[in-house]
């Protein structure tokens, strides 16, 4: 990347993000817009990806809820995140932890990384 | 018309007032020096004359040089005329800067530059045919195929115009109603939104 783009984008880059990576449990507290009025929503799941680097950087989040699959997308550098608390390291062998989309109950648990 | 000659600097995303993550394009534009200035009554049309970037020494012609030397200038590499300057303009004397303060942010350019060229490219990238037929079922060479350019014994010719493969890209492109959404004075940077024709390191124009 040219270094003078790097530079402008340096500036929207945030440094309070804890430092979490795939197989990770998180809980994303989102600032959400109604109206005039602004709120924030949890949103607690595993890590199973993190895209990209730099301003362009995401995460992917991914929870049962009411047994149903749901996986949420943020922007690491998002203005919209309040804060990101991770609640638990997993231990995982891979970078992107796809797989876990197809298992069910006992086998999508991840092993918990200690130490 | 206003404008500049700068550079695109490359693509990133930037995250705007209301917090939404928005792509853009980095351009270095200006500052530009006034070459000449052309008059009614000398030229024939009004219109001036703008310069920017350094022409390597050993690269600059006498004529180039001396052109420059008027505007108090060194020999300078790209050249654009704008017609009919606006009053700003038109109050501007040789040897003038312009830059990026011409700008406001939220405002509505046009970016002039050159697209990526793709070479010699058939019909189905280069005007978007669906091609001919389908890959299996006994067919074969008619998968990316144009089908008919044209009757038969009447008109017995293919009328003018009949979009055909062909050199892709590489020719001036203008791109319309490019947002600016931030001005960077100090080191003369324009961030617009989406993209731009060009590559990175490319010479576009900035319209307004």
């Amino acid at each position: 990347m040219n270094p003078i783009v790097k530079a402008i984008t340096s500036e929207y880059l945030r440094n309070d993000i804890p430092d979490f990576k795939a197989g990770d449990r998180v809980t994303v507290h989102y600032k959400i817009k109604e109206g005039n009025k602004e709120r924030i929503q949890q949103f607690q799941g595993d890590v199973i990806q993190r895209r990209n680097s730099g301003v362009e950087e995401t995460f992917t989040v991914r929870k049962i809820s009411n047994g149903v699959g749901v996986e949420r997308i943020f922007p690491t550098n998002s203005p919209f995140i309040d804060k990101v608390e991770v609640n638990r390291r997993g231990k995982v062998r891979r970078a992107r932890i796809f797989y876990l989309r197809k298992q069910i109950g006992k086998a999508a648990r991840i092993k918990e990384r200690r130490g | 018309m206003e404008g500049l000659i700068g550079k695109k600097l490359g693509m990133t995303s930037i995250f705007d007032a209301d917090g939404r993550k928005v792509a853009c394009t980095v351009i270095e534009a200006g500052p530009c020096v006034i070459t000449q200035v052309k008059t009614q009554e000398k030229d024939g049309y009004s219109a001036i004359q703008m310069a920017w970037g350094a022409k390597k020494e050993k690269n600059a012609g006498a004529a180039l040089k001396g052109h420059c030397a008027k505007a108090n200038t060194e020999a300078k590499k790209s050249f654009i005329e704008f017609r009919n300057p606006s009053e700003n303009e038109a109050a501007a004397k040789l040897g003038d800067t312009f830059d990026v303060s011409i700008f406001e942010e939220g405002q509505f350019v046009d970016i002039v530059g050159t697209s990526k060229g793709k070479g010699f490219q058939g019909v189905v990238k280069r005007h978007g045919f669906a091609g001919v037929g389908e890959a299996t079922h006994g067919q074969h060479n008619r998968l990316r195929a144009p089908g008919s350019i044209g009757a038969c014994s009447f008109p017995a010719r293919v009328f003018k115009g009949i979009r055909m493969a062909g050199q892709t890209g590489n020719r001036r492109v203008k791109a319309l109603n490019v947002q600016v959404l931030r001005i960077v004075p100090e080191q003369n940077l324009l961030l617009v939104k989406g993209s731009v024709p060009g590559h990175n390191g490319s010479t576009v124009i900035v319209e307004r």
